[in-house]
């Protein structure tokens, strides 16, 4: 399995942090599982599905691992991200970062995330009792520094 | 010139496409794409202002020129996570 991957199969932890592992030199994996939630905004979700502009998704996430790597030198990192139906309770995506020591593994977990909800081209259409949206976070724009910066800013508050 | 243009999330329902090709002059920009999406799908005019662009599967600017062949997605603001 790839470290950074877009599937359509369920994610599993312990393939995340088989893939980070395996270092002498490690001390901590910190990890990020998030979950399709059954509420949001007041709505009863009932089923998530999610989309993704695949080929976009990977390097975005390959160049996100390049920034984790140059704010924390030697973090070890692997990301997966699910696509289509998604059930309340199932994995959306899983993270793992790998480190000497906790809190740099701790931080580039943390940032992960955050910049995937930054600019990584992947959709939510939640679907809850009464209807259905498209949910729109952020305006993606990779190259935008204020908003890598706000990310780091979030990971070391 | 020949370009496919491809759609995501919202953009996909609303022209009830994933995928269209367009003929351009040469010469044309991402933006001049998607000013005629606009004029084809005017809901989609809601996000003038919150769209992002990749051309061949790279984010770029709208301003960026456009060749035979490539294939330009637009992006609506992105959820991930």
């Amino acid at each position: 399995m790839q470290s950074i991957a877009v599937t359509s199969d369920p994610l599993r932890l312990e393939t995340l942090v088989g893939l980070v592992s395996g270092s002498g030199g490690l001390g901590a994996i910190a990890t990020f599982v998030g979950l399709v939630r059954d509420h949001n905004q007041g709505r009863r979700v009932t089923h998530l599905e999610y989309e993704a502009y695949e080929p976009l998704a990977v390097k975005v996430l390959e160049q996100i691992r390049g920034e984790a790597g140059t704010e924390w030198p030697g973090v070890r990192l692997a990301v997966h991200h699910r696509v289509g139906r998604l059930a309340i309770g199932d994995a959306s995506i899983i993270i793992a970062a790998a480190s000497a020591h906790r809190a740099d593994a701790f931080a580039a977990c943390r940032y992960v995330i955050e910049r995937v909800k930054q600019i990584v081209p992947i959709w939510k259409h939640e679907f809850f009792e009464g209807g259905e949206v498209w949910i729109e976070g952020a305006t993606a724009n990779p190259q935008d520094d204020a908003a890598r910066l706000e990310a780091v800013r979030r990971t070391c508050a | 010139m020949r370009i496919t243009v491809r759609l995501f999330a919202r953009l996909r329902d609303i022209a009830g496409l994933a995928e269209l090709t367009r003929e351009l002059p040469d010469g044309s920009t991402a933006a001049d794409a998607w000013r005629e999406l606009v004029e084809q799908f005017p809901a989609m005019a809601a996000y003038n202002a919150s769209i992002s662009t990749a051309v061949n599967a790279d984010y770029a600017k709208m301003t960026t020129m456009l060749s035979d062949n490539d294939e330009v997605a637009f992006l609506p603001p992105v959820s991930g996570g």
